[in-house]
Order: structure tokens, then sequence, then C-alpha cells
């Protein structure tokens, strides 16, 4: 039994005009210490399936079906004030993306930490738990004394690092990191990455990293997660992944990032744009913008296929793997497909007169 | 170890540091500007004034500390009638034969009284409205809101007079209508600030560490506003100050407290505007000189929320 277990998740934001299917039938495990990255476009929902673990999300959002069975206790069921008190932050939490404004701005980074501890553990006191917002920061490589200083004091770099800090304060089970470096630069970025998995290493804790950085996932998560259109369209370990991924999407988004090894390759985007989430028609979500497309895909949508070592892919075309492999590195592949249904009909013109 | 942090004595001192290093951050606002300066010094002399005003006995010392007013403010005959300023009566004397400065000096007290607790309790109001409707939103919004719209259509002036007509001109009246009226213009203000800062990252990490709405609210969103009620609180000051003299010149105050408007209204009713000049100035320019020390400093806390301001000049 795995730590962490969703099981054909459903959250849907309701808007004016429906339903957005933000998060549409999902299923994902995460084991102990085990690092999963979600990778894909943005608004493709990896957010979106990440707050819904510890049900953060604005009023017009709601789980619509499905389970989060979180360590036996199924976190879908909880009362709000469960929620609270067992689960969030002490069970599972979170590194925001942008850590700057993260904080609130009228008190001090620490006395915001302590007020954590002491949130979640009634019998630890004021004194032991600025010791322990210390040696968070030493271990971080912060500056203990800045302890005192308000956020708006702190670097870019800085405050993610206390976020971290803060993220870790109640040694959890589980971290969400929401894009953790995505506002930072490269150089900090890596290094932030390794503070984060060497604290992740030394709690045991499990870690969901959201990102569309191929590059960081690549390099922080034992398994990935590919999202597009609110479903998980393929997973499996990193590896696998970056090196003979099966569905279409993975291909083109690998393509979309640069091999420092081959200087003559191009980078290839996929057209497109992600698709509208609002009552999606049946039939696999990324057709539009796939060059394989057939009629089968239009029609049906695929169910998610094992291909061994809990390689998931949700494709009706991944057993031609060697050919979509292929074609997928060519350029023309990309560039010469039609974007939508290539024998869709023209919607009719009816006129009254 | 852990006993010593948390004895009562350390935390004392730990809140009066906290709250020393609080006032302190907010008095920076008024280095190097002269008016606040000013209003500061203004309104600390009319505390003072309003403060040792009367004779205040304090029994188990068994000191008496003698007021200000140098005559009975009430007591008629202490001077001849309508006597023009002298030694004697620096402001001369009423139609009764009352000393002016020593009721100036008296007035002083109710004017305080009605400015300091008509604000705080309308901005304690406002700013509670404004803070749950925004931070719930939704039916609770709407109908907070619309209470608003209904309170922003009340006439102040005619819904006051109603209102101490029915239960009876006395001080506590008299707030009572002020901060009925008054709430409105803050709860509006608040609201819009909380309305934004509601999305804010900060209150979306605080909810994820598993804070309920209540400590969201009153311990991470409403510090953010504070600021914005304290300028309101000042201004609200002035403006309560002010209605409190309307309401006593039309001659609906509280006829036991002797306040700045109602000393008009009585030179009005004496019918010695026109004579008694020592008579109608002093408490008009008393009045005038509070409400625009209060403004002045709501100007300079203006510059603590909006800093736009501070590169004005």
């Amino acid at each position: 039994m795995s730590l962490l277990e969703i099981t054909d998740l459903k959250t849907y934001y309701r808007a004016s005009d429906g339903w957005v299917r933000a998060t549409d039938g999902v299923s994902l495990s995460v084991d102990r210490g085990e690092t999963v990255g979600l990778v894909g476009e943005s608004g493709s929902g990896k957010t979106t399936l990440a707050k819904s673990i510890i049900r953060l999300f604005p009023k017009n959002a709601e789980i619509v079906d499905g389970s989060i069975n979180y360590d036996g206790t199924e976190i879908t069921e909880l009362t709000d004030r469960q929620l609270r008190k067992q689960i969030r932050w002490s069970e599972i939490s979170m590194i925001p993306q942008n850590a700057m404004n993260g904080f609130d701005p009228v008190y001090t980074v620490g006395s915001q930490i302590v007020e954590v501890i002491r949130y979640h553990e009634d019998d630890t006191s004021k004194k032991e738990a600025r010791k322990r917002a210390r040696e968070l920061f030493n271990e971080l490589g912060i500056d203990p004394d800045r302890i005192d200083d308000y956020p708006h004091q702190f670097s870019g770099g800085m405050a993610q690092r206390a976020m971290i800090a803060l993220a870790l304060c109640l040694s959890p089970n589980i971290i969400l990191a929401d894009e953790p470096t995505t506002a930072l630069d490269v150089v900090i970025q890596d290094r932030i990455l390794e503070t984060i998995k060497e604290k992740q290493r030394e709690i045991d804790s499990a870690m969901i990293m959201i990102t569309h950085d191929m590059s960081v996932v690549s390099e922080t998560c034992d398994r990935i997660a590919v999202v597009y259109g609110g479903r998980v369209v393929e997973i499996a370990d990193a590896e696998t992944i970056m090196m003979s991924p099966r569905h279409p999407y993975t291909l083109g988004l690998r393509n979309a990032f640069p091999d420092i090894s081959d200087e003559d390759k191009d980078l290839i985007s996929i057209p497109g744009t992600p698709p509208d989430l609002v009552d999606p028609d049946e039939g696999c979500r990324f057709a539009p913008r796939c060059p394989f497309a057939t009629e089968e895909c239009w029609e049906v949508t695929p169910e998610a296929e094992d291909y061994g070592d809990g390689h998931m892919v949700e494709c009706h075309r991944a057993d031609e793997i060697e050919y979509l492999q292929e074609e997928a590195a060519k350029k023309e592949t990309w560039m010469e497909q039609e974007i939508g249904r290539p024998d869709e009909t023209p919607p009719e013109v009816t006129s009254d007169d | 170890m852990s006993t010593e942090t948390n004895s009562p004595v350390t935390r004392l001192f730990d809140g009066v540091a906290n709250s020393a290093r609080f006032i302190r951050d907010k008095f920076e606002a008024f280095e190097g500007d002269r008016l606040g300066q000013i209003g500061l010094v203004i309104l600390a002399t009319f505390i003072f004034i309003g403060i040792f005003a009367r004779p205040i006995t304090i029994d188990f010392l068994n000191i008496t500390i003698p007021g200000l007013a140098p005559h009975d403010p009430t007591a008629t005959r202490v001077g001849g009638r309508l006597e023009p300023p002298s030694l004697e009566h620096p402001l001369g004397t009423t139609v009764l034969g009352r000393d002016v400065f020593s009721q100036l000096i008296a007035g002083t007290r109710v004017t305080l009284l009605v400015g300091s607790l008509a604000a705080f309790m309308a901005v304690f109001i406002g700013t509670n409205i404004g803070l749950v409707s925004a931070y719930f939103g939704g039916w609770v919004d709407d109908v907070l809101m619309r209470i608003t719209d209904i309170v922003y259509a009340v006439p102040f002036l005619p819904f006051a007079i109603v209102l101490v007509a029915i239960l009876g001109s006395s001080i506590v009246n008299i707030i009572v209508a002020i901060v009925l009226v008054l709430w409105r213009s803050t709860a509006r203000v608040i609201r819009s600030q909380v309305l934004s800062h509601k999305q804010r990252p900060y209150v979306e990490s605080a909810e994820a560490i598993g804070a309920s709405h209540v400590r969201i609210m009153y311990l991470h969103i409403l510090p953010n506003v504070l600021p914005l009620a304290f300028l309101y609180a000042a201004f609200a000051v002035g403006w309560a100050v002010i209605a409190e003299a309307s309401l006593s010149f039309l001659g609906f105050g509280d006829p036991t407290m002797l306040s700045w408007g109602e000393m008009i209204f009585n030179v009005y009713t004496a019918d010695a505007i026109r004579v008694a000049w020592w008579w109608v100035f002093p408490p008009g320019i008393a009045i005038m000189l509070f409400v625009m020390s209060v403004f002045f400093i709501g100007r300079t806390l203006e510059k603590v929320v909006n800093p736009e301001l501070r590169h004005q000049e």
C-alpha cells in the first residue's frame, strides 16, 4: 500500500459555461520517500491535482468523484477542521511557487515559522520552536540571525529557502512543491533543488514536484507523470519517460527542451494550444494536436495501459512505439500537421431566407 | 529553561518591547513632516487640557489635582454680564456671567470623549464588517454590503435629530447616532482592501498550513489592512467632533455636558452673536484647530498606507 493513493480523482471548477474539468479521472500513487514529478503545460491541471491532495482550492472548485487515500485516511471525507488539524502541513506541506509572497509581510519570517510549529504542536514552547527554526535556517544555508527579518528583507533565493524551512519544520510525510524554482535563476535553482532533495532524504518524506521544466524533473524525480488536459497521459520512472516515452505528447515535450550534447538539433515545439477543459468531448484530448491521431483517437477516450514496470500510457497507438519515436524526432511531423480534426466537415451554414 | 520563557513577566516584557517597536515604527512617518508634527502637538495639547480640565480627586491618596479651568464653568455671576476679555476673565463672560475661558477648557473633555469614542467604535464596527464581508464573500458579502448601502443613504443630521429626539439627548445617544452612520465608509474601504489581500499567496500559504478562517482573517489579513483602519480612525475623529458640534448647535446636545458646539448654541440662543465676539470665536476656533490637527495626522498616516504620497514632496 502506497503512502498516497489517488484513484480516479475528478476535481472540477464551476464556471459560467459549465464544469471546467481541471483534473478528470486521475490515478496516481506515491510511495514513502519517493519523488514524483508532474509535468505539463500551463493549464494542464497539474497544480489543481496537487492542491486537491490537501483540498486547497478556491470556493468554486469541487472534488466531484474519486478518492484520495493518505496512509489509510480518506482525505475527501475529512471535515475542514480535521483536515486543518491532522493533515495540512503536519502530514502534507507545500512549497509555493512564489515564496516572496508566500510569507505574511507584517510578521518576521522566524515568528511565522514559530507560529506554524506551535500551532500544530501544542506542547512545544516558544523557545524550543525558535531554536528549531534557527537550526533549520542554518541547515538550509541562511544565517540564523536573519530569523528576525521581515520577508521583504530577503532576496528571492533566500525567501525560497525560508519557505522550504517552513515546509519542513514539521517533518511532513509529503511535500507538494509547486514549481519551487520557477522564480529563480538557474544557478540558485540548482542549489535550491539540491537542498530540497537533501532535506527530503533526511526526513524521508515523499515529494510531488510540479513543474513544466523537463530538466528539473529529470534531475530530481524518481517517477514522472505527464499531465495533459486534466489527465495523466503517461507515467513511468524518470529514465523511461526521458529515454523511451510512448505517448506522442511526451515525445513532443521532450523535443521542446534543448539537448546540450546534440548541437545541431533544433528545438521542436508542439503546435496548438492546450485543450479547453469545459465539458470536453469523448476522445483523446491530445488528438487535435497529435500528428498521429487516427479516427479512433477522436472517437474513443483511451484507457491507461500498462507497458510493464508501472509504465502506464493513455494512447491508442502506444504499441507502435518505434514508429512514433522515429517520426516524432522529425521536425516536419509536428510542423506539417493540421491542428484540429482533418476530415471535419465545416459547420453547416444555415440561413433563414 | 522553558518555564522561564513562558513566565508572565517575560511575556509582559516581550509585549511591551513589541508594542514600543510598533509605535516607533508608526511614528517614523512623522519624521520630516511638519504638518503632521504640528497636528500631533495640537492634539497632545488638547488631550492634556481635556484630562486636567477639572479638578481630579484621587480618594485613596487624598490628593486633589487642581483643574486648569480658573472658575467653575457652570457657576453663574462669577463676573458681570457679557463682560469683554479682562485679566480676571481672559475670554470675557457669558450673558449669565459665566467665565468663557473655563467653559472652553471644560468643553475640551466632551469633545475628546465624543471624538475618540465615536471614532473608535465606528472604525471597529466598520473594519469587522468589511473584513467579514470581503473574506467570506457570497451571500454574507451581499447582505452586509446592502446594509452598508442602506446606511449610506441615511442623511446624518435628520437621522441623528430623530434618534436623539426619541432616545433623549444624552452624550451616549449622540455617540450612538454618530457611530451608526460613521462606520459605513470604513467598512467599504476595508472590504475592498481585504478583497485584494484575500487573493495574495500568503493567504493561501496560511490556508495550506492549516490556519482556520478566523485565524487567517484576524492574524494575517487584519494586520495588513490595519494602517488603513488607523487612517480612517483619524478622519473619523474629526468627523465625529464636527457632528457633535453640529448637533449641539442645533440644540440636541447633552444639557449636562458642556461642549464647544453647545457654547455656540448658547451664544445663539442668547442672541449675543453680534455683541460677544469673545464668546463665539473661541469655541469655533477650538473646533477648527482640533479637527485640523486630526486631519494633519491623518494626512501623515496616509503616507504609511499609500507610499506614492511619500514621493510627492
